[in-house]
């Protein structure tokens, strides 16, 4: 079987979806496949955000301690999502704990080499910003919907 | 003048079974010994429940539809009168009018795609489609169901979803989760991009909140699936049921005579006006 190149497999990812080939070549350059088993975390609250995640296959758990709650699941992520913008902004540090919830192929990006890449050249940077923006605005949306509490009855 | 629609008939409880927190269900049959009266209904009407001493409410019919001889509602104690209901113990009686209202279609989908998206007690009223269809599953093409709650804790029916998940495409999603949960986390509306079917060729089923059908249908429309395949039902104060008191008015809907069940392009214009 023929084993499929980073580039090849962002270019199916609904995130790069309209890319520009050749950002996407310079992109697939800070990537790597990997392999998360259920249970394994894949960033850690407060930790230093090195990475950030396209997942190929799996569910991802983007999860929050709370005094007297325990571990709370406050969103999942799932094939075609990614996860983590903690590497564009400074600190650059995980907000969240991510955790595998199955076996979870993803490629996982390089924030800190694509940062470089973005200063070098500014039309990929904007792109990149473009589409992390829109995830930004669909996640934020989706919090604060979830915060209505639109199933509670005040509870 | 009264009519059979709106003297109350006695009814008494068969059984009480607690789901969560604070929703139950009631399995009720006419109180007459002897009464071999026939029940029907449509799946998505509604029936009149009369807890004597503090009122009626409307609430949807969560059993299986055709001939019955006993009816099955399933409630939230949200209020005085749904208090009263969930106080009811065997035997007790109570009143109930109806049914009442338009009901979700079964017939002119067959053969095709189907997709129910349903929030909250919003499965309540589409558990007799949902039932339908499993009984006549091969008159149609993949079936998604899309349902959303609070937490795990808030999920009903739950022997039932595993039942549903051998036939049907199955996606639960809840609002906040404890570790240990293995299904999502989010908005019902995640699982509705990832959906894959014919968009001529597939009928959208909705009933949750508002906000929860208004985001559901505007990404079903976004995604190109036809306005008048997207049936949804809406939910307002109803107190009469027959259409007379209009506490249920919506633009030139009575929701309890024209609805509660819609296709989405009767009432996308309304849903959208913010004083309505």
């Amino acid at each position: 079987m023929k084993t499929k190149h980073i580039d090849e497999i962002l270019l199916e990812h609904p995130f790069f979806e309209g890319m520009n080939s050749d950002f996407v070549r310079v992109i697939a350059g800070c990537g790597i496949n990997k392999l998360f088993h259920a249970e394994e975390l894949l960033a850690r609250e407060g930790k230093t955000a090195d990475f950030f995640y396209l997942v190929r296959q799996g569910r991802l758990a983007i999860e929050m301690h709370t005094a007297g709650r325990g571990h709370l699941i406050l969103q999942t992520q799932s094939d075609g999502d990614i996860v983590g913008w903690s590497w564009l902004f400074p600190p650059h540090l995980w907000n969240f704990d991510v955790r595998a919830m199955e076996t979870s192929h993803v490629i996982a990006l390089d924030g800190k080499c694509l940062r470089q890449k973005c200063e070098i050249d500014k039309a990929l940077g904007y792109d990149l910003m473009k589409r992390f923006s829109q995830i930004m605005v669909e996640r934020l949306r989706a919090v604060q919907v979830q915060v209505m509490d639109l199933y509670g009855n005040g509870r | 003048m009264a009519t059979a629609a709106s003297l109350p008939e006695v009814f008494r409880v068969l059984s009480r079974r607690q789901e969560t927190q604070d929703v139950f269900t009631l399995e009720i049959a006419p109180h007459l010994a002897g009464s071999e009266k026939v029940l029907r209904f449509l799946p998505g009407q509604f029936n009149m429940l009369y807890a004597f001493g503090f009122g009626d409410v409307p609430i949807s019919i969560s059993g299986e539809t055709g001939q019955v001889d006993h009816w099955i509602h399933t409630i939230r104690n949200v209020g005085s009168v749904t208090n009263g209901l969930s106080r009811l113990k065997e035997g007790d009686i109570l009143g109930v009018r109806g049914p009442f209202g338009t009901s979700w279609p079964t017939n002119q989908n067959e053969g095709e795609e189907v997709v129910i998206v349903c929030g909250g007690l919003g499965v309540v009223p589409l558990r007799p489609l949902i039932l339908h269809l499993e009984k006549n599953r091969a008159r149609y093409q993949t079936i998604h169901l899309i349902y959303g709650a609070r937490s795990p804790n808030d999920l009903l029916f739950t022997s039932e979803l595993h039942r549903w998940a051998q036939t049907f495409q199955v996606e639960v999603t809840v609002d906040h989760a404890p570790l240990g949960w293995k299904g999502q986390v989010g908005l019902v509306t995640r699982p509705l991009k990832r959906l894959q079917t014919n968009l001529q060729r597939t009928t959208a089923f909705l009933c949750g909140p508002d906000i929860m059908m208004r985001l559901a249908s505007q990404e079903l429309l976004e995604r190109g699936y036809r306005a008048d395949k997207i049936y949804l039902s809406l939910e307002r104060s109803m107190k009469c049921g027959v259409g007379h008191c209009g506490h249920c008015q919506l633009g030139g809907h009575l929701i309890c005579r024209n609805g509660p069940v819609f296709q989405l392009d009767q009432v996308i214009h309304e849903m959208n006006i913010k004083e309505l």
